[in-house]
């Protein structure tokens, strides 16, 4: 029996290693990020990378930069006043803001998902098909195609089949959340940006969103704000604590929530702040 | 006797209240009374008009000669002249005022915009008798230096000046309608990797669109009702088609005209103003209340 054991173990232990992914791929990093409003400084000296196919999830209170963070990965900071940044942010391989960058390219690759479900005032099918619509493909069938797969990803397909042509804004607010997120996967991104998708809907609406995130991580690349703590925990593999414009704590997030490094950390997460 | 005191200065105060609100309801009511007062004596004129002048002959003659030896009262020339010239001036400032509007929302800098905005207003502020002058003596002769056969007075001039000064009434709307189209959504527009001319016409405009609407048809409305421009620039011959060379005249035109002349008090010809009059208030009054149920049916889509 002992003799058995003994063998057995490094034999596990080998066929582990054997089962062991490669490791995942770096898709977002940022390298020495500083913003400013202004003179306000909003975000200093952050380093992170992101891989592929994770959940990575934003955490701290109210304008500590998390936001202005996310923002940062598609360039939607750009419409800010008096806005700018010093230090690189690479998504894929590619330095975003360079001076060359189409950012109508880089935002088909980065998808964004609001904290207010806003669905263009336009019929479900055409709020699904806009993105491609823009990019100028006009093929019906491939349109519907994808319209109908965007939709079933999102698990909405069984309640708006009938009605494709209705307007988007009839919709519950969990279903507008889900046709928006529908819409940004109807591009095929390879990263979605979500800010807070969830803080304006009902506990069952944001379930099914949490229920989603889980599938969409298998093809896509999730970064998450949140400002809820349980939500953060559950659905994320890391997590960052964000903390006056400073990156405190990355990591696990099992480790995050468990054993935190920082104190910092583990008074934000036992709620004795913010 | 305390108790006395206190309902005293009680009724003090519910006495001066009264006073205030007798006098807002009275100054309310000076504008409905001279409202109903303008109606009144329009209908009343225009009944004494048609008992006179067939109702027929006044909607389906094309000649207007009342000041004629041989009177014709058929309103259509003067509607014809003043659906071309309406129509000339918003096919000018449509396409302008818009593209100034979403130019000022979508592409202007801020500070650019907090310039630029008072000082078109002030195109709408410009005396209209000096753009009637500025369509005669500046835009028909340039117009003449392209296309020689233009005359003197024509709608194409007027139109065109009528434009320019509507102008204002179109983009400052318009710029406060696309203004009013919540963040959220010009934000997803641009998350989906829209351009801002693709944000601006596929997303903006459309949801904008109530607001645009009622923009257009207030500026319809005021090219209806103008008269200097015209009156000046467009000359005083009903001609009932749509050739924009010639000269043609407006209702408005046509009521300035014969307000001035010496038409005797009380006769049919200073009758026909009244049912000139009527007419144009009839076209004016259709539009604003279009242009209301459009803002009521359409407003506050979003929340």
């Amino acid at each position: 029996m002992v003799e058995t054991m003994t063998i057995k173990e490094p034999m596990d232990a080998l066929v582990d290693n054997l089962q062991v992914e490669p490791p995942k791929k770096t898709l977002i990093e940022a390298r020495n990020v500083d913003v400013f409003y202004g003179n306000f400084q909003a975000l200093k000296n952050i380093n992170i990378t992101i891989e592929e196919n994770s959940v990575t999830a934003f955490i701290g209170p109210s304008g500590c930069g998390k936001s202005t963070f996310l923002r940062c990965f598609n360039r939607m900071n750009d419409y800010i006043d008096e806005f700018s940044i010093k230090g690189e942010v690479l998504i894929d391989s590619k330095k975003i803001y360079w001076r060359n960058v189409a950012v109508e390219e880089l935002r088909k690759e980065v998808g964004m998902v609001f904290q207010k479900p806003n669905p263009f005032p336009k019929s479900i099918f055409d709020n699904v098909a806009y993105g491609l619509k823009i990019q100028g493909i006009k093929d019906k069938t491939f349109l519907e195609e994808r319209v109908v797969k965007s939709l079933k990803d999102v698990a909405l397909w069984d309640e708006v089949k009938d009605e494709l042509k209705k307007s988007a804004l009839a919709l519950s607010g969990g279903q507008q959340q889900r046709l928006c997120i529908a819409r940004t996967l109807a591009v095929k991104p390879k990263i979605i940006l979500m800010d807070e998708p969830t803080s304006a809907l009902d506990p069952i609406s944001t379930a099914k969103i949490e229920e989603l995130m889980f599938e969409l991580k298998k093809e896509y690349t999730i970064v998450i704000v949140t400002h809820n703590m349980q939500q953060a925990g559950r659905i994320s593999d890391k997590t960052a604590f964000f903390y006056m414009g400073d990156l405190v704590e990355y990591g696990e997030t099992k480790q995050i929530f468990t054993n935190p490094k920082k104190e910092r950390t583990q008074n934000y997460i036992t709620g004795r702040f913010g | 006797m305390k108790n006395g005191v206190q309902n005293d200065s009680f009724f003090k105060m519910k006495f001066s209240e009264k006073i205030i609100v007798t006098l807002l309801k009275f100054a309310a009511s000076i504008t409905i009374l001279t409202t109903i007062g303008i109606i009144m004596v329009l209908l009343f004129e225009t009944i004494n008009f048609f008992k006179e002048v067939s109702f027929w002959d006044f909607i389906t003659d094309k000649e207007w000669t009342p000041l004629f030896a041989q009177k014709h009262f058929g309103i259509l020339p003067l509607v014809t002249g003043t659906l071309l010239t309406t129509f000339i001036a918003i096919a000018v400032a449509l396409p302008v005022g818009l593209t100034i509007a979403i130019y000022l929302n979508m592409y202007a800098p801020k500070g650019f915009r907090k310039i630029f905005k008072p000082l078109l207003e002030v195109l709408a502020a410009v005396p209209t008798v000096v753009y009637g002058f500025f369509a005669l003596t500046v835009v028909t002769p340039f117009l003449q230096s392209i296309y020689p056969d233009l005359a003197g007075f024509n709608a194409l001039s007027a139109g065109i000046v009528m434009g320019i000064m509507i102008i204002p009434f179109v983009s400052s709307l318009s710029e406060d309608a696309l203004y009013a189209v919540p963040k959220t959504l010009k934000e997803a527009a641009f998350g989906m990797g829209s351009t801002r001319f693709q944000t601006s016409f596929k997303v903006m405009v459309p949801a904008a669109s109530s607001g645009i609407m009622v923009s257009i048809i207030l500026a319809i409305s005021r090219a209806i009702g103008e008269t200097m421009i015209v009156a000046i620039a467009a000359g005083q011959q009903p001609r009932f088609g749509f050739d924009p060379t010639v000269p043609i005249e407006t209702i408005t035109a046509y009521i300035v005209q014969v307000s001035m002349g010496d038409v005797p008090h009380g006769s049919l010809e200073y009758r026909t103003i009244f049912a000139a009059g009527i007419t144009l208030f009839v076209f004016t009054f259709v539009l604003n209340s279009v242009s209301f149920w459009i803002k009521k049916r359409y407003q506050e889509k979003y929340d």
